[in-house]
Order: structure tokens, then C-alpha cells, then sequence
């Protein structure tokens, strides 16, 4: 075997895998894609419904927040039984981990909305919806969005864990790269996704500042 | 137009928050409710509009229960005004002004042309505010835009939750004169919530003072500071109020009832004579039915006894004088300009009832102010 240097092993491999690279990144875009998206449905959806019905509060913050405490690997491994091996147990663990930092910034968001504000939107008339939709979701926005774009960088780094599982994505080269010992095919997995969370993250702020109602800037 | 049957409201854990209230306000009456913080004014406002329900007995508007209406419908027709004014912070305040009106579906050209009517009514000239956010506005700006809403669809009754009391004295006085000027104006029915005496005095045509839930007194404001009905409401208004409000003091509480008076034709020097015998500096000068015709001073009399005949040729025609409706404050202003310190008030047909001087106004402000002080 050669002794080559981290960055030459990254050249090397890099050439000789570039195409697999490639595949990884869109495997690993839609593992993050589809779960972010199921997440945000539904962390939105709860996080309204808490702020309707108290009583499920506590029950819903704390459930997300036991889910965000189990190990993402044990997490993956606890959802083999029932989505057997690969993607949809990847999407499914991923969806779960990225769920509580949407549903406290949404139920956090609301909560926070003056409540001069919504006593004046009732008194003058408008029905519950309609402050909801009009008044607390506009003024809530940029604190969903926080969570969101939270949510989303956990998300790709913990996507790479999905490798484990059969789920393929960028973790399938840092795990190949461990195994037989080669810094640079790490590095050829690592480097994709910390661009893809650097992406993620700047995107959603840019998505948060466009997002923050004018009066509020 | 407005009433109250025996209305209560009684919250789940038994607290009894409003007892049995009863009251009916007329069209474009402008009702003041105040009392000390817990005595249920509030609650009582906002069962109106039904932001808190009533759990007994009837409220009913222009003869019609308001629970017999949609809630939200309901509020749509009231204008509601509160304490921390409330605007939506991410609207402009051309749209905060608008909520209303879109709600009802009012076409956007309409709404446009209220929307400056409006602004224009509560002195912010729409061309700079319109499109302006409610944080670029200060406080006493950001309520007129509370007001300018609460009117926007034309509602009959507008309720008002302490509107004035996080502003600054200086513009909370600017604004309750505008809000009596817009009430005289726009003959709306007003229900007015605050804690201060001295708003409710200046801004009420009745006032109604609440403790525990109950209504102790619903009267116009002159009643109140004449006849409290309740201790309560004694020791509440404060007597001192009469000094600080002249205004509400009728003028024929502070006249003296005895005055000198002389027809026309009486000679300078029996005038004279009949000045020093009853101490007097001036004598008001009647015709034969009471009627006032002038003044004659005592200075002008010494100063002319030998060119006279009558005291008419020098006497003070009756330009200077008050009507027995009208108030201290009306007196303490003419005061001011009456030459010889007094001024005659006279009933509706000119006869003379009663004289106000300097001295009969001092003594009736000091023996106010020794009430109030022994009252301490």
C-alpha cells in the first residue's frame, strides 16, 4: 500500500468515485428532503395544536423531546422492526429527530404573539381561524423558520448515520472510509455534507429573513 | 338602545365577578364605568361584546339579546378600543384600519376612501401614515390608529378599555378632548372603562361607579358630586374634585342671594347713602319687574355726584352678567373682566337672582378646601 497523504487520498478517491459522490449527495438530499418535509407538516401541525389544547402540551413537547434524547443510532436501529432496512426507516428516524425543534419554535412563536394583539383581532371580530391564519401564523414565521432551519442542519448530519442502516447517502463513504482505514474517503463523505448543512443554513435564513413581515424588521 | 337586565357573571371557580347589574344607556350617550381595580367595570364592558360571556340575565341592544347574534358577527358591529392599543404589528396602518371592513366585505375602494375619512378624523394626515408600520408611530399616534379602527366600519356602539392610560399626561389630555369632540361630532353610544376620576368627570355624560360587582350609582356627573348615593361614592369622587372640576359646581351654589338693588331713577345722592349703610361697593340697577338693567359703582357715584340727576346716566349697562345654569368656572372666567369685581346672575327672564363677587368666590373654593382638608 502507498503512503500517501490525507490530500492525496482525497484526490485519488475523489477521481476515481466522483460519480458515486454524486449519487450519494441526491440519495442523501432526498433522505434529508422527504423527513424535513413530513417534519415540518407535522411539527407545525402539533405545535398549533398545543397552543389550542393545553392540555396536550406537556405530552407533546416532552414526547419529541424523548425522542431527541434517544442516540440517533439507536434510534435507527429501534425503527428496523418496523420499517425493516433502508431508506424508509432512515426517512422515518430522521423525520423523528428533526420534529421537537419545529414544534417548540411553532408553539413557542404562537405563544409569543402579543396578546394585546389577539385580544384587539377578536374584539373586533375575527373568528379563531382567521386569527391563526391573519395574525399569530405571520407574527410567529420567523421563529418557525428558526426551528426549521435548526432542525434541517441536524438533519443532514445525522442523515450520514443512515449508511448504518442501508439507507446509502454521503455516511456510505465515511463508513467505507473507517472500516478500511482510509482518511480520505471520509473526508469525501464529511466534506459533501457539512457544504449541503452550510447550504441548508443559509438558505433557510435567507428564507427566514424573506419570510419576517415587513412592521417587524 | 343599550341594556342591562340583571346581569351577572359568574366564573368556574364560583368568583363572582359582576351582581346583578341593571342600567339601559340611550343612543349617543357617552357612559362612563370606573371603580377601583376588581369591582367588575371591565367585565362588565366586555360582556357587551361578549369577550366574556354573562352567565345570567339579559343584555340586550336596540331590544335585541346579544347571544341571540353570532359572536363574532356581534363584534364586528361594536368598535372596541383597549388599554395596549393592540395594532397588528406586521399590517401598515392603512390595513390595521382596514380589518373591519374586509372582514364585512367591503369592496377595496371603499375601503381605501374610509381608510383616509378616517385618518383624516383622527388628525394623521393619511398621505404620511397610511402605508406606515404601527412601531414607526408613537403611543398617542398608535391609539388614534386604535380609535380610527374602532370607527372604521361605522358601528354604533364603541367600547373603550382604559384607552388613555399608558399614554403620557400631555397626550392623554389632547386626546380625551379630541375623543369629546368626536363623540359630539359622530353621536355615537361610548362605554368607557377607566380608573380615573378626573377622566371620567371630563369625558362622561353619566357616570357609573362599580365595587365588589356591584353598580352603586349611575349618575350624570353633577349628581355624583352633589348627591352620592353611597359613601362608597363619596369617599371615591373625593370632595376635593369640586375645586379641580368648577366646571361642575353650579354657579348659584357660590352667589349670595341677597343683593342690593335701585331703579334707574333714584337720585345719586340716596344711592350713596344706601352703599354706605349696606357696606356694598357697587349697586345692581333693576327696572320695576327685577330685571337687570346695570351697574353702578360706588367710585363713578363720588366721583360724579354733582353732574347727575339719575344714576342711569352713569351706570354700566347689563353686558356683564350670568345665567343661573351656568357654572363656578363660568365665574371665576368673568371674573376676569368684571370692573368691579361682581357679576349678577339672573334667571331666564333677567330677573336678579343672586350676585357672584370675588369674595363669594373665594369663600366657596376655601370652604371646599377646608373640607377636604378636615376630611384627611
Amino acid at each position: 500500500m502507498k503512503n500517501l497523504t490525507i490530500w492525496e487520498q482525497l484526490v485519488e478517491q475523489s477521481q476515481m468515485r466522483w460519480k458515486e459522490v454524486l449519487e450519494a449527495t441526491s440519495v442523501h438530499i432526498q433522505l434529508v428532503f422527504f423527513s424535513m418535509l413530513i417534519a415540518i407538516v407535522l411539527g407545525i401541525s402539533l405545535g398549533i395544536l398545543i397552543t389550542r389544547v393545553p392540555k396536550l402540551t406537556t405530552l407533546v413537547l416532552g414526547g419529541a423531546g424523548v425522542m431527541q434524547t434517544i442516540p440517533s443510532l439507536a434510534l435507527l436501529g429501534f425503527m428496523i422492526p418496523i420499517f425493516g432496512i433502508g431508506v424508509k426507516t432512515a426517512i422515518a428516524a430522521l423525520f423523528l429527530y428533526s420534529l421537537l425543534p419545529i414544534i417548540r419554535n411553532t408553539y413557542a412563536g404562537i405563544k409569543d404573539v402579543d396578546k394585546a394583539t389577539t385580544e384587539a383581532a377578536k374584539g373586533m371580530g375575527m373568528t379563531s381561524m382567521q386569527i391563526l391564519f391573519k395574525v399569530e401564523l405571520p407574527l410567529a414565521i420567523p421563529v418557525i423558520m428558526a426551528g426549521i432551519r435548526t432542525a434541517a442542519v441536524i438533519n443532514v448530519g445525522t442523515a450520514t448515520l443512515a449508511a448504518f442502516i442501508g439507507a446509502g447517502g454521503l455516511g456510505d463513504f465515511i463508513f467505507l472510509g473507517i472500516t478500511r482505514g482510509i482518511d480520505g474517503l471520509i473526508l469525501l463523505g464529511a466534506i459533501p455534507a457539512a457544504l449541503l448543512a452550510i447550504i441548508l443554513e443559509t438558505f433557510f435564513s435567507a428564507v427566514e429573513r424573506w419570510t419576517t413581515p415587513e412592521g417587524l424588521k | 338602545m343599550l341594556k342591562f337586565e340583571n346581569v351577572s357573571k359568574v366564573y368556574g371557580d364560583g368568583f363572582q365577578a359582576v351582581k346583578s347589574v341593571n342600567f339601559e344607556i340611550q343612543k349617543g350617550e357617552f357612559l362612563v364605568l370606573i371603580g377601583p381595580s376588581g369591582s367588575g367595570k371591565t367585565t362588565t364592558m366586555k360582556m357587551i361584546n361578549r369577550m366574556e360571556p354573562h352567565t345570567s340575565g339579559t343584555i340586550s341592544i336596540d331590544g335585541k339579546d346579544n347571544n341571540s347574534y353570532n359572536a363574532s358577527e356581534l363584534r364586528r358591529s361594536i368598535g372596541y378600543v383597549i388599554q395596549q392599543i393592540g395594532l397588528f404589528p406586521h399590517y401598515t396602518i392603512e390595513k390595521n384600519i382596514a380589518i373591519v371592513p374586509q372582514l364585512k366585505g367591503w369592496n377595496s375602494k371603499r375601503i381605501k376612501a374610509r381608510v383616509n375619512e378616517l385618518l383624516d378624523l383622527v388628525g394623521l394626515d393619511p398621505k404620511i401614515y397610511a402605508t406606515r408600520y404601527p412601531k414607526e408611530l408613537s403611543g398617542g399616534q398608535q391609539q388614534r390608529v386604535g380609535i380610527a379602527r374602532a370607527l372604521a366600519s361605522n358601528p354604533d356602539i364603541i367600547l373603550m378599555d382604559e384607552p388613555f392610560s399608558a399614554l403620557d399626561p400631555i397626550t392623554r389630555d389632547q386626546l380625551q378632548g379630541e375623543l369629546i369632540s368626536l363623540h359630539k361630532k359622530l353621536n355615537k353610544t361610548i362605554v368607557f372603562v377607566t380608573h380615573d376620576m378626573d377622566e371620567a368627570l371630563k369625558m362622561g355624560d353619566r357616570i357609573a361607579i362599580m365595587k365588589d360587582g356591584k353598580l352603586l350609582q349611575l349618575d350624570t356627573p353633577e349628581k355624583l358630586l352633589h348627591e352620592p348615593a353611597h359613601g362608597f361614592v363619596e369617599e371615591f369622587i373625593g370632595k376635593h374634585r369640586i375645586i379641580q372640576n368648577p366646571e361642575l359646581m353650579p354657579v348659584t351654589d357660590i352667589m349670595s342671594e341677597t343683593v342690593v338693588t335701585s331703579l334707574p331713577q333714584r337720585s345719586p345722592e340716596k344711592a350713596l347713602t344706601l352703599i354706605r349703610q349696606r357696606k356694598i361697593t357697587s349697586l345692581i340697577v333693576v327696572d320695576d319687574e327685577n330685571k337687570l338693567l346695570g351697574i353702578v359703582s360706588a367710585y363713578d357715584l363720588i366721583k360724579k355726584l354733582d353732574d347727575i340727576q339719575t344714576i342711569d346716566e352713569i351706570m354700566l349697562s347689563d353686558e356683564l352678567f350670568l345665567l343661573n345654569s351656568a357654572t363656578a368656572k363660568d365665574a371665576i372666567i368673568m371674573m376676569d373682566e368684571s370692573p368691579y369685581g361682581m357679576i349678577p346672575v339672573v334667571d331666564a327672564q333677567k330677573k336678579i337672582v343672586g350676585l357672584v363677587t370675588r369674595g363669594s368666590l373665594l369663600s366657596a373654593m376655601s370652604s371646599q378646601w377646608t373640607e377636604t382638608e378636615e376630611g384627611k
